[in-house]
C-alpha cells in the first residue's frame, strides 16, 4: 500500500469529500496556527538540514507560550505534580512538607489515589471546591458553589462547551454571538464550526481598545435583522489587545447584557497578566453582585479562567475552569451531560489548577520561593510590555498601543500602496504578505492582524512579549529594521 | 428549543438509547454517584456489612486499586520535575527517556504547547510502533492525530463526517451493546445513531446479515454513511477473527460506508487463539483496489492495555486513504485546541516500554485481564446468570435470567430490571458493577458489566445473586 496509493486517489470515488463533509468545518481557520507557522516550521526544518538562511533561528512569537520561550515553570507547582505522578517520593526529604500535603491531598481525591484514574466529567470535587474558595476570596467573599464550577481541558474547553450549549435555531432565529473584533479566532473558529452567527463590534484603536457600548449597541441591533443575538463574549484582559477593562466599563457592559437579554461569557484568562499603572482587574462576577440583587439574580454568565498564561504559563497541562452563574437548572443538567462526553479533563490539569487556587501561604516553607518567582515572571512580562510599546512607537508607520495586560502586543502598520496591491494580487491579505516577508527574511514568526479581525484598511500584526528580554530587544530591532526596509522597497 | 446541543442531546440520547422509557435525567451515573456516597458514609464510620467498597463498573484500572507503572509514573516525575534527573535514586533508562522527552518540547518544558497534530518525534515512534505491530506494513506521520484521548480525535472526525445540513442526517452504525461516549458523541454533533446487534449466543460475534439488516433499518430514516466498531468489543470483550475483519471491510466498501475502528483495547486479548489483528493490516493485506479505497480511521489510547492511564489522557488516531483536502481541514480542526503534553509523554512510553538490558525491564507485569476462567465457570453455574467467554477488552458482561416477580419490583420502584438488580447488589454488598442498559442491549434482555480484579468481587456477586434469585422466585 503505497502513501500515493493511500492518499492520491481520485476524489470521485471518496465516501468523504470536501463537497459531502460538515460545510462548517471548510469555514474554521485559526491563524495563531495557521499557515505561516506552518511555513515557520517548514524553515525551522530547512535551517536543521543545514540551508543557509539570512537567520539561524525562527523566533516564534506567535503563539502565547511562555516556557517554550524560555519561562522557567514555577517550583512548587512542579514539585507537587512530581509528587502525585510518583507518590514514592513522599518518601524523599528533599520535598518540602506543604508540597507533600496538597500532593497527598489531591492524591486521596483521585480515583484508587491515581492521577490515572478518569476524574468525574465536571471535575474532582475537592479540586471544584478549592476553586470556589479562591474564587471568594479573590472577589472579596461573594459566596462561589461548586456545584457551579466547572473544570476543564484548559479554558479553551470550557468555551467551546458553552457556545455548543447555546447555538440553535434556523434561519432568523439562528443564535448569534457578540464577538470583539480584535479577537482571539478560538472563538470566530467555534462558531465556523457549530453554525453560529458571528456579531463582530469594534474595539476603539484611538481609546487604547476601549470596549464602548454604543457600538455594542450598534451591533447588536444590526443583528437583530438577520439572527437572534443571545450571548456577548468579553476578553477582558484582552488578547490580542492587552487593554485591561475599567470598573465602569465592565458594569456598563453587564447592564447592556441584562437590557438586551444576552449571556455574558467573561473570558479572563490573563487576570493576573496586568502591568499598566492604574489598570486593574475586576472580575465580572464580582462587579456582577456588587451591582446588587436587579442584576446578581437575573444575569447569566460564564467566566473562564486557565492555568496557561498568568506567571503558570504551563499550556501544555490543559488547565482550566469556568464558573456559571444564574444558569437555568434543565441547561445546566444538559450542561453536565454535555462534559460527560469528553469523559474527563486531564486530571494533571486539575492538580495544577489547584495548585494556582490554593498557592504556599505565608507561613508555609515553599511561600518565599514561590512569591519571588511568581514576582520575578511577572515584573519581566511587565518591563518587556513597557519596553515593547517603546521601541515600536519610535518606528514611522508603526503605532502601538499601551501594553496594558495580557501577553501580546497588537500594533497598527501602515503599509503602501504598493505592498497592498502585491498582496492582493498573491491573494493575500496585506499584514498576511508583510508577516510572511518578515519571516522568510529575518526569521520572525508572528500572526497577521486579519487573523484577529481588524477595521477595513487597517492592518496590523499580533506579537507576543514572551521571549527572554536580550532577544526581545533584537527582535523587536529586527522588526524596526524589517519596517523600514519593507517601505522603502513598496514607496 | 432554546439550547442546541443540548435539545439535541436529550432527544437524541432517548431516541437512540434501547431503554428510553423508563430513564430519569440523572441516570447518565446515578450507580456511580451512589457509590461515591456510601465511600464517604464508610469513611465516616458507617456501618455496613463490608468495611470496603469495591467499584469495579468501569473498567478504569486504576480506579479498581491496580497500581501504576513505576517506569511510566518515574519518567512523568522527571519530566514535570527535571531537578529529579540529578539524582541517581532513579534508574538510568528513566533519566534518559525524561532527557529524551523533554528534549521534544518546546523550551525542554512539559508546560509548553504541542504542535497541532502532535509532538513530531514522538509521532514518528507511533508510525514505527504500528508498522512493527503490522508486520511492515507503512504508516506515515501526516495520517496520525495525537490528542487528549481517543475520544478527542473520535469526535472531532464525526464531526466531520456528520453533515447536519443534509436531509436526511447522517447516520453511523454501531454496535450494541456500545461505548456509550460514541453513542453520545453521534448524537452530540446532530448524528443519527443506526444500532447493529453483537451475536450473545456466538460470543457476541459481529455478523453481517445484522450489518444488513442495520442498512436496511436506516432507510427512509437517516443516510448511513459511517460504520463504527469496536475491536476488541467493549463491553463485551469480543476479538474479532480476521475473516470477520475482512467482511466487515468488504461490507464497507459495498456500502460505501467510512469506517471508524476504536482498539483501545487491543493490548488486552487473553487467548491464544484470538490474536488481535488490526483493521489496518488486514487492509492492506486485502491488496488493491480495496487497500487504496477504504477509508478509515483507527484509535488507540494509553488509557486501557497495560498502562491503563485513563485520567492522563493520551491517545491517536491514524487515518486511511482519506482524501488530502479533508485531511487540510482536519489539520486545522485539529490545531485549535491543544492536546496534553503529559498524555503525550505516556503514549510515548507505552508502545516503546523498556526493552531487554534496559534497568527498568520488565515492567513490573499489571493484571489487568480478566481471563479467569474460574469465574465464567462459577457464574455460568448460578441458576440465572450466564456469560459468554471474555476473549479481550476490559470487561465481563454476564447475562441476568431475571425471575418475573424482580422484573415486577423494579417497574414498581421505577428502575430498569438490571438497574435495580445492580443497586441492590450495592447496597447490600458495597460492590458496584454497571448495568447494561447503558451499553444497550436486546430488549427484555438484561445484563450487568463489571472489570474483574479480584476473588473478592466473585464471592460478593456470587452470595447475592444466589440470595436475590432466591428472594424473587
Amino acid at each position: 500500500m503505497s502513501q500515493e496509493g493511500m492518499n492520491g486517489v481520485p476524489h470521485r470515488g471518496k465516501v468523504l469529500t470536501v463537497d459531502n463533509m460538515n460545510p462548517n468545518v471548510k469555514r474554521v481557520e485559526y491563524a495563531v496556527r495557521g499557515p505561516i507557522v506552518q511555513r515557520a516550521v517548514q524553515i525551522e526544518k530547512e535551517l536543521k538540514e543545514g540551508v543557509k538562511k539570512p537567520f539561524t533561528e525562527v523566533i516564534k512569537a506567535n503563539i502565547g507560550d511562555a516556557h517554550a520561550m524560555g519561562q522557567k515553570p514555577i517550583t512548587f507547582l512542579r514539585q507537587v505534580l512530581a509528587l502525585c505522578s510518583y507518590p514514592e517520593l513522599l518518601n524523599d526529604n528533599k520535598f518540602p512538607e506543604d508540597a507533600k500535603n496538597r500532593a497527598q491531598r489531591i492524591l486521596q481525591a483521585c480515583g484508587g489515589h491515581s492521577i490515572g484514574a478518569y476524574s468525574a466529567s465536571q471535575g474532582i470535587e475537592c479540586i471544584r471546591q478549592d476553586v470556589s474558595r479562591y474564587i471568594e476570596k479573590r472577589d472579596g467573599g461573594i459566596p462561589s458553589n461548586p456545584d457551579n464550577i466547572f473544570l476543564s481541558a484548559g479554558a479553551s474547553d470550557a468555551i467551546t462547551t458553552m457556545l455548543k450549549l447555546q447555538v440553535s435555531g434556523e434561519g432568523r432565529n439562528r443564535t448569534g454571538v457578540m464577538i470583539p473584533i480584535p479577537q482571539y479566532p478560538l472563538y470566530s473558529a467555534a462558531l465556523a464550526d457549530l453554525g453560529g452567527i458571528q456579531i463582530n463590534y469594534y474595539l476603539d484603536e484611538d481609546r487604547c481598545w476601549a470596549l464602548d457600548v454604543t457600538e455594542l449597541r450598534r451591533a447588536v441591533t444590526a443583528a437583530r435583522q438577520h439572527c437572534n443575538p443571545r450571548v456577548l463574549c468579553i476578553i477582558n484582559p484582552g488578547n490580542p489587545t492587552g487593554q485591561v477593562q475599567s470598573r465602569q466599563c465592565i458594569e456598563d457592559v453587564i447592564r447592556f447584557a441584562k437590557e438586551e437579554h444576552l449571556f455574558l461569557m467573561a473570558d479572563e484568562v490573563y487576570q493576573d497578566n496586568v502591568y499598566a499603572e492604574g489598570c486593574k482587574f475586576h472580575s465580572f462576577k464580582k462587579v456582577l453582585f456588587e451591582m446588587g440583587p436587579e442584576y446578581s439574580s437575573t444575569v447569566e454568565m460564564a467566566s473562564f479562567h486557565s492555568t496557561s498564561k498568568c506567571y503558570m504559563g504551563e499550556c501544555g497541562f490543559r488547565g482550566g475552569y469556568m464558573e456559571v452563574i444564574n444558569l437555568d437548572p434543565e441547561v445546566k443538567a444538559q450542561l453536565i451531560k454535555l462534559v460527560s462526553v469528553r469523559l474527563c479533563p486531564p486530571v494533571t490539569g486539575q492538580a495544577l489548577l489547584d495548585l494556582v487556587v490554593n498557592p504556599p501561604q505565608p507561613d508555609e516553607p515553599s511561600y518565599t520561593t514561590f512569591i519571588k518567582e511568581r514576582t520575578a515572571v511577572l515584573a519581566a512580562l511587565a518591563e518587556k510590555a513597557r519596553l515593547t510599546e517603546e521601541v515600536f512607537n519610535t518606528v514611522p508607520g508603526i503605532r502601538c498601543n499601551p501594553v496594558q495586560g495580557a501577553m501580546y502586543t497588537f500594533p497598527c502598520i501602515t503599509l503602501p500602496q504598493k505592498a497592498i496591491s502585491q498582496a492582493k494580487e498573491k491573494g493575500l491579505a496585506p499584514d498576511m504578505f508583510y508577516c510572511m516577508k518578515l519571516l522568510e527574511e529575518m526569521g520572525i514568526c508572528l500572526v497577521p492582524g486579519s487573523g484577529f479581525g481588524q477595521r477595513e484598511g487597517t492592518h496590523h500584526f499580533r506579537m507576543t512579549i514572551l521571549p527572554p528580554t536580550e532577544k526581545l530587544k533584537i527582535m523587536l530591532d529586527k522588526i524596526r529594521e524589517f519596517h523600514q526596509k519593507f517601505t522603502q522597497e513598496f514607496s | 428549543d432554546r439550547h442546541g446541543a443540548a435539545a439535541g442531546l436529550t432527544q437524541g440520547w432517548h431516541l437512540s438509547h434501547t431503554t428510553r422509557q423508563n430513564i430519569r435525567n440523572s441516570e447518565l451515573a446515578p450507580l456511580g454517584m451512589r457509590a461515591w456516597q456510601i465511600k464517604d458514609e464508610l469513611r465516616q464510620g458507617a456501618r455496613k456489612p463490608y468495611k470496603e467498597l469495591i467499584d469495579v463498573s468501569s473498567a478504569d484500572p486504576h480506579r479498581a486499586g491496580v497500581k501504576p507503572l513505576s517506569f511510566v509514573r518515574q519518567v512523568l516525575a522527571v519530566c514535570y520535575y527535571p531537578q529529579l534527573a540529578k539524582s541517581d535514586k532513579l534508574p538510568a533508562d528513566v533519566r534518559q527517556r525524561a532527557q529524551r522527552l523533554l528534549g521534544t518540547c518546546a523550551g525542554g518544558s512539559a508546560g509548553s504547547y504541542c504542535p497541532a497534530g502532535g509532538i513530531p518525534e514522538i509521532i514518528d515512534i507511533v508510525c514505527e510502533f504500528i508498522s512493527r505491530r503490522d508486520d511492515g506494513v507503512p504508516s506515515y506521520p501526516e495520517n496520525i492525530f495525537i490528542t487528549s484521548g481517543a475520544q478527542r480525535a473520535f469526535v472531532e472526525i464525526l464531526n466531520i463526517l456528520v453533515n447536519t445540513l443534509r436531509s436526511p442526517i447522517t447516520g453511523v452504525l454501531t454496535p450494541c451493546p456500545s461505548y456509550p461516549p460514541g453513542n453520545m458523541a453521534v448524537v452530540m454533533l446532530g448524528g443519527a445513531v443506526v444500532p447493529y446487534y453483537l451475536d450473545e449466543e456466538q460470543g457476541w460475534e459481529l455478523k453481517i446479515d445484522e450489518l444488513h439488516r442495520a442498512l436496511e433499518s436506516a432507510k427512509g430514516v437517516c443516510d448511513p454513511t459511517v460504520l463504527y466498531v469496536i475491536n476488541p468489543g467493549n463491553p463485551t470483550g469480543h476479538v474479532q477473527s480476521r475473516k470477520s475483519i475482512e467482511e466487515v471491510i468488504r461490507f464497507a466498501s459495498e456500502k460505501r460506508l467510512f469506517l471508524m475502528v476504536d482498539e483501545v483495547y487491543q493490548d488486552s486479548v487473553f487467548e491464544q487463539e484470538s490474536r488481535f489483528v488490526s483493521y489496518k493490516k488486514v487492509l492492506a493485506e486485502m491488496g488493491p483496489p480495496l487497500s487504496h479505497t477504504v477509508e478509515m480511521a483507527s484509535f488507540h489510547s494509553v488509557s486501557k492495555g497495560f498502562i491503563g492511564e485513563c485520567g492522563l489522557r493520551g491517545g491517536y488516531v491514524e487515518l486511511v486513504n482519506v482524501d488530502p483536502s479533508v485531511m487540510r481541514n482536519l489539520y486545522t480542526l485539529m490545531s485549535r485546541d491543544a492536546s496534553t503534553t503529559t498524555g503525550q509523554l505516556a503514549l510515548d512510553l507505552m508502545i516503546n516500554p523498556p526493552q531487554p538490558g534496559d534497568p527498568s525491564y520488565p515492567l513490573t507485569a499489571i493484571t489487568l485481564h480478566i481471563s479467569d476462567l474460574r469465574v465464567l465457570e462459577v457464574l455460568n453455574s448460578l441458576p440465572g446468570i450466564s456469560c459468554q467467554p471474555v476473549k479481550g477488552g476490559g470487561y465481563a458482561l454476564p447475562r441476568l435470567h431475571l425471575p418475573p416477580g424482580a422484573i415486577q419490583k423494579a417497574k414498581e420502584v421505577g428502575m430498569l430490571p438490571d438497574y435495580f438488580y445492580c443497586s441492590r447488589l450495592l447496597e447490600e454488598t458495597e460492590l458496584c458493577v454497571g448495568a447494561g442498559s447503558e451499553n444497550g442491549q436486546r430488549e427484555s434482555t438484561y445484563h450487568i458489566r463489571y472489570r474483574q480484579s479480584s476473588d473478592e468481587v466473585l464471592r460478593r456477586l456470587t452470595s447475592f445473586h444466589i440470595q436475590f434469585m432466591k428472594d424473587f422466585s
